[in-house]
């Protein structure tokens, strides 16, 4: 399955990426690079909120929670 | 609406960072890191300051101030927010940067957290780039040792270039280490050897231009290549600030920025032929600086469990899944609920007959002095009887409460409360971490006010503002938690205070349903907007420190909020009393109050004098019951209130229902927020405008809420 490119929010928790691109502008852009999401990082899924919307992925060594507009927007490698 | 970072520009910025010194020699110390690492402990245990601590991001956001003393030289240590980074231009990040390019600080501490090293460094190189004068304290080895992580700290150093210091603040671990190497930086006994982080050729040749026109100019002890690239990525606020920085030093005419402009231009040119547009002369920075991070971070963290994190995804996994997250969320609070009144019922006694055997004793003291009977009614049956109820009733359900609710914010529970909650606020067109500020507002809603500022964007700010109010504080759980015990609950025995809880614990779920119905309706009407991005760190969950937790929710906030209570009561139990026994027309001037509003509050499914008390409570929520007490009494006989037996005869005598008990619950959720909390409110928003707002919108709600059960209610024949 390698090589693939897909939105990090189609994943589902237990599932591991690679960052590829961000498709994201200005501010929301800078928000994502600071967390740490640039080209190459290694990402997990890990769960969903009782909603099913935020998700909390685990990357560099946080677990961060990202609503699924943010997460469409990352697309990743798996 | 005066909340835009752009409002927040320098000029006032700088006013907040005119650091004031007791003494001319004091060394000047900036304290930078990213939220939850425990700077603020580090911050504490340095000054000895107790500034509240909790374990969720975003918890510093005003700038507290504190001195130590180290061999004879003051420090004075400043707080600044907590951010991942200074580049993204966040308010809290936009104060933080100006305070380290633009303060009088001397040098900085970066506090990071040992167990994730590598992802703090961005801020840390970020820091280097601007200053040298820094020293990298590594806290929370502690925590990390207990994870199998350890750190080089030497190793760290050499690829820094500054000293770095690991400490265990919590207990107090390699803190004087810490203080010794700042004041060995601070005398110039430390040469700091930073390299400089390598970006990609076509950056480090569009510095080159800049660099070398400011470096002609000079640039008042910036760091020139720091500026350079700021002023390519053209950030309008921080370009602003570099010239205004430019212009206060060496007093330049417009001319000579234009110069600069030029080379500015030509830089961004050479980028773009290139093939850099702005969003990837960002990537390009940002990657070069997380790459560098990585890199150190590799060679200067040793994992030797993998896994440590595990266990966390673990109980993250239960905690807020979709089986038991809302139910295990609601369970808790339950518990909390239960454990306060279930604990609080015997305590609360105690004190009372003790408090009320102290006021038999003045009665008597008077009479024997043969005092004036007004001088005994106002000090004795005015303050001190509105003083012993406030005591009585308050201390013991907050000196439980507040260690409890200490006891989840220190293990890292409450963002995942927000996270939990974080699809219903999405759906509200508001923001995620909301929910944390409503958890502050469960303490005391003018916390939960300033702690709105974690939101970064202004509309979804004001929207939690506004809101704050709809969860009761800790002055209004007393009112819920007496009514429910008194009227909800006829029976004794066990299931009395599981009754209370269930109705303690129903207002708080009709709290947060309210405030998301508003948010909503603010959402489509003043605050038009969409929700803005939402990114919400999950912390490590952590052992709590009970010892610690007890003393600090102890003496800072129980106390805190006792002494607010009490000295507002004082002088309302004074006002009141003469109210109740000054008389136009052989009336007292409390009974005209209660006569005129008699009408409105019938309506509403209560009394004038209950709405009396909420319009005199307006200085704090605590006084409203002890107000209503006293107007009844003053009316009628006098009976010895030492349990809530007594206080629901006298109630009953009065004219209270079931309903009337639900009224009042519900108007006391649903009106205008305390004085303090408006004036916060006015503090936060600077405007009267969005204050006078936020008390329309609460009472309002309120009178309809209570017209619609009140009448709903009487329709149906049930009262």
């Amino acid at each position: 399955m390698a090589g693939k490119y897909v939105p990090l929010s189609s994943l589902k928790p237990g599932n591991v990426a690679r960052v590829r691109e961000l498709t994201m502008g200005g501010n929301l852009r800078r928000r994502m690079l600071d967390l740490g999401l640039i080209r190459g990082t290694r990402i997990e899924v890990i769960n969903r909120s009782p909603f099913g919307d935020p998700v909390a992925y685990s990357f560099r060594g946080a677990l961060i929670a990202l609503r699924s507009e943010e997460a469409s927007g990352i697309i990743v490698e798996i | 609406m005066g909340l835009t970072s752009q409002s927040t520009g320098l000029g006032t910025l700088r006013e907040l960072y005119e650091v004031e010194l007791e003494n001319q020699d004091d060394i000047i110390v900036g304290l930078a890191g990213n939220p939850n690492t425990g700077k603020s402990t580090v911050f504490n245990s340095l000054t000895g300051l107790k500034q509240h601590t909790g374990n969720w991001p975003g918890k510093t956001v005003t700038n507290a101030q504190g001195r130590y003393e180290h061999r004879g030289r003051g420090y004075v240590l400043v707080d600044l927010p907590g951010t991942y980074s200074l580049l993204s231009s966040s308010v809290e990040e936009e104060v933080a940067r100006d305070f380290i390019c633009f303060g009088n600080a001397h040098l900085i501490v970066v506090v990071t957290d040992a167990t994730s090293l590598q992802r703090n460094l961005n801020l840390v190189l970020q820091i280097l780039e601007i200053t040298d004068k820094v020293v990298v304290c590594v806290n929370l080895m502690d925590e990390a040792k207990r994870k199998k992580i350890r750190v080089d700290i030497k190793r760290l150093e050499e690829y820094l270039g500054v000293p770095v210091v690991g400490t265990s603040a919590r207990k107090g671990i390699g803190l004087p280490e810490l203080k010794y190497a700042v004041a060995r930086m601070a005398a110039g006994e430390i040469v700091p050897r930073v390299k400089q982080i390598q970006y990609e050729n076509s950056v480090e040749k569009a510095i080159d231009i800049v660099r070398t026109q400011i470096d002609k100019m000079g640039i008042g002890g910036l760091n020139s290549r720091w500026a350079s690239l700021r002023l390519i990525e053209g950030d309008a606020v921080l370009m602003g600030a570099i010239y205004e920085h430019m212009e206060k030093h060496y007093g330049y005419q417009t001319v000579k920025i234009e110069i600069m402009e030029e080379e500015i231009n030509k830089a961004r040119l050479l980028l773009r032929e290139e093939g850099l547009d702005p969003d990837g002369l960002r990537d390009s920075i940002v990657s070069s600086i997380i790459r560098t991070a990585e890199e150190i971070g590799n060679d200067t963290v040793y994992f030797g469990d993998r896994e440590y994190r595990k266990l966390d995804y673990r109980i993250d996994r239960i905690l807020t899944s979709r089986a038991f997250g809302i139910p295990i969320m609601i369970a808790l609070l339950g518990l909390i609920f239960w454990i306060t009144i279930e604990g609080a019922n015997y305590p609360s006694q105690l004190l009372s007959n003790v408090l009320f055997r102290v006021e038999d004793g003045l009665t008597q003291l008077f009479m024997k002095w043969g005092a004036p009977r007004w001088l005994h009614g106002m000090l004795i049956l005015g303050i001190y009887r509105t003083l012993a109820w406030v005591v009585s009733v308050m201390l013991p359900p907050m000196a439980i409460f507040f260690p409890l609710f200490t006891l989840l914010e220190d293990l890292g529970y409450l963002p995942r409360v927000a996270f939990n909650l974080d699809s219903f606020f999405k759906r509200a067109c508001a923001h995620g971490k909301q929910a944390l500020t409503m958890c502050m507002g469960f303490g005391c809603n003018a916390a939960g006010v300033i702690a709105c500022r974690i939101i970064d964007s202004p509309r979804e700010r004001l929207i939690a503002i506004l809101t704050n109010n709809f969860v009761p504080c800790n002055g209004r759980f007393p009112i819920l938690i007496a009514l429910a015990a008194i009227f909800i609950t006829g029976t004794r025995g066990a299931f009395k205070s599981v009754v209370s809880t269930l109705a303690v614990l129903v207002a708080v779920v009709l709290g947060v349903i309210i405030t998301l119905v508003i948010s909503r309706i603010l959402s489509r009407t003043l605050l038009k907007g969409l929700p803005s991005s939402f990114t919400l760190e999950l912390p490590p969950y952590r052992r709590p420190q009970v010892g610690k937790i007890l003393i600090r929710s102890l003496l800072d906030r129980t106390l805190f909020v006792l002494g607010r209570a009490v000295s507002v009561a004082a002088p309302a139990g004074l006002f009141i009393w003469l109210m109740a026994n000054l008389s136009v027309e052989d009336v007292s001037l409390l009974d005209h109050g209660a006569r005129f509003l008699d009408p409105f509050g019938r309506l509403l499914g209560m009394d004038g004098y209950i709405i009396l008390a909420f319009i005199l409570g307006l200085p704090a929520n605590e006084i409203v019951i002890p107000i209503i007490i006293m107007s009844y009494m003053a009316s009628g006989a006098m009976i010895e209130l030492d349990s809530l037996d007594a206080l629901r005869e006298l109630l009953a005598a009065n004219g209270w229902t079931w309903l009337t008990a639900i009224c009042t619950m519900l108007f006391s959720l649903n009106h205008f927020p305390c004085g303090t909390t408006l004036l916060t409110i006015r503090k936060e928003t600077r405007s009267w405008k969005w204050t006078l707002l936020s008390f329309a919108i609460s009472t309002l709600t309120g009178i309809i809420i209570c017209f619609i059960v009140a009448q709903g209610v009487r329709l149906l024949g049930f009262v």
